[in-house]
């Protein structure tokens, strides 16, 4: 197709068509539903063969996939917030079943109350259920996970589900230029879906099963181990994708002008392109600033952010999640892997997007400002008059 | 960057224009666009706005918070005085009217009459984009046509792309088609 003009959510279910999945199981829900919609537009006028299920949830979705990648299919499906989180109960049987499903999350906040539009606290309310989870910047982006996915999930060496988490509306209904490459292209990078890990006839073996006190901490583990993995195959993934499509992508991380500077901004997902701009007009007027994003958050970039940031005077994270009762959880993350790698610096948390709140150029700019003065806070962006309530006192 | 911010009514089309102008730009070597509707719940006759972000390089920027440089109106029931405050100091309105309005920074078109003697239908989103594109210069004609014909169902490609060729006309030989 060449150069198209696509949503996010469209250039994802091209991406997800190239890999031709055999199963597609999906319950529509806003801001996903086009994703869904433009597959099953592909398998109904024949560019994907693939059996679509329309099921009547997403804890159906789920299972419903589970089941097809227990026979051997390569499988797909799509939710978002209420949605993934119906589906919970299914993300562990996937994980600990070892089914290497993808599933494209498009990124809302959670009820209540009741919103549709983007933040990450339902991704990221789910980060310990064993899935990969990476966050793409742009539409661009989002095609190349979702191609790049299945490669990194179906690799023996990892068999693990995986995650694909594109912005609610800014990044999902947002239509820019892409790329869409031509199938036997993609035909070349991801080779069909092969494994031993199925219900097979000739074969028996026993799947889904139970395991108690003696054996079940070996297999959290080996999943523990394949999550681990996926670091090198995101790599060898990474370096084939480049070497067939000539876009590079640089791993778990994504370092910008981060190389002198003495303050980072850490974030994630699709506010980094606004980030970018912000860091560049800073460098123009000689401030050594910079961004890291975090474009995968499970497995987390632990020694790639503690060499990134080694001499950095000060970070901040920039995310659209909360914790209630502690934090944001990647400023958690974060901290744990600077503590880790003995970096001692000041850190502050910036949550800020919520249900949809713009965050503005001007919010980034204060951020900056305010790293100069290297404390460790944790803030709100955009309370929109609820400063009145005096946040209680310690961090 | 340029920024237009396109006012309709559910149904007029307005998204499909701001998306369509941000292919027929970004058709072009080194240049970018992003295209969005103003996101939420979506009603047939009731207000909607879409904007078109146009560049020399990739836009970081996906927030509709900016200060326009155009805004054009399909439905000039939409258009009050102050709609000037979403503008940049330099920026004009682009409206669909059979008024005559006396205002440098307001450039009218009465899009209706295009609309009825073409489409044989009151919608104007094409015809506003070839307005613009004759406006705004540098987009050229076969982009949009290459646009429409990417973008919009078949049975609708012959008779836009004559609205947007008329509309171009009817501003003026300024137009850069």
């Amino acid at each position: 197709m060449g150069k198209c003009f696509l949503s996010g959510n469209e250039a994802f279910a091209y991406g997800i068509c190239l890999a031709r999945p055999q199963v597609i199981s999906a319950y529509p829900i806003t801001p996903q539903t086009i994703v869904v919609e433009k597959l099953s537009e592909l398998v109904e006028d024949g560019s994907l063969k693939a059996e679509f299920i329309h099921v009547e949830s997403e804890h159906s979705a789920l299972s419903c996939a589970i089941g097809a990648s227990a026979v051997g299919a390569r499988t797909f499906t799509a939710t978002s917030s209420q949605g993934l989180l119906y589906m919970a109960e299914c993300l562990t049987y996937a994980s600990g079943g070892r089914f290497p499903i993808v599933m494209m999350n498009a990124n809302r906040s959670t009820a209540l109350p009741w919103n549709i539009y983007g933040d990450q606290r339902d991704s990221l309310s789910q980060l310990d259920c064993g899935w990969i989870q990476a966050y793409a910047e742009n539409a661009q982006e989002s095609l190349d996970l979702a191609l790049m996915s299945y490669y990194v999930a179906e690799h023996r060496e990892v068999s693990a589900p995986f995650m694909a988490n594109l912005d609610g509306f800014v990044l999902t209904h947002t239509y820019e230029v892409v790329e869409v490459p031509a199938k036997e292209q993609a035909d070349s990078f991801l080779p069909p879906f092969v494994t031993e890990n199925k219900m097979d006839f000739g074969h028996p073996r026993n799947l889904a099963f139970s395991a108690g006190p003696e054996h079940n901490t070996a297999f959290k583990y080996k999943e523990h181990i394949g999550l681990l993995n996926a670091k090198k195959v995101i790599a060898e993934a990474e370096e084939k994708f480049a070497r067939i499509f000539g876009r590079q992508y640089t791993g778990l991380i994504e370092s910008y002008r981060t190389e002198d500077a003495d303050y980072i901004l850490i974030t994630l997902g699709s506010i980094a392109g606004l980030v970018k701009e912000k860091v560049d007009k800073l460098r123009a007027e000689g401030k050594r600033v910079g961004l890291i994003r975090l474009r995968y958050i499970r497995p987390f970039p632990n020694e790639e952010l503690a060499g990134a940031l080694k001499n950095a005077k000060a970070i901040a994270v920039l995310e659209k999640d909360v914790s209630f009762g502690n934090e944001g959880t990647v400023f958690t993350n974060v901290n744990s892997a600077l503590h880790k790698a003995g970096i001692s610096i000041a850190s502050s948390n910036y949550i800020g997007g919520l249900g949809g709140k713009n965050i503005s150029e001007a919010d980034i700019e204060k951020i900056f400002e305010e790293l100069k003065e290297e404390k460790t806070t944790i803030q709100f962006l955009g309370l929109g008059g609820a400063e009145k309530w005096v946040y209680p006192q310690g961090l | 960057m340029k920024i237009i911010r396109w006012h309709g009514r559910g149904g007029q089309g307005a998204f499909t224009a701001a998306r369509l102008l941000g292919a027929a730009y970004s058709s072009g070597d080194n240049r970018y666009a992003l295209a969005f509707p103003s996101f939420g719940p979506e009603r047939r006759g009731a207000p909607v706005q879409a904007f078109t972000k146009l560049d020399s390089k990739p836009i970081g920027d996906r927030s509709e918070s900016e200060k326009a440089d155009y805004s054009i109106f399909l439905d000039d029931t939409l258009f009050f005085d102050a709609v000037f405050s979403e503008l940049k100091p330099e920026g004009k309105i682009l409206l669909n009217t059979k008024q005559a309005i006396n205002n440098e920074r307001i450039i009218t078109l009465d899009g209706d009459a295009i609309a009825a003697e073409i489409l044989k239908l009151p919608i104007t989103n094409t015809i506003m984009l070839g307005a613009f594109a004759a406006v705004y210069g540098g987009i050229t004609l076969d982009s949009i046509e290459e646009a429409i014909r990417g973008n919009m169902p078949e049975k609708l490609h012959k008779k836009n792309i004559a609205a947007v060729k008329a509309a171009a006309e009817a501003l003026g030989t300024e137009a850069a088609l």
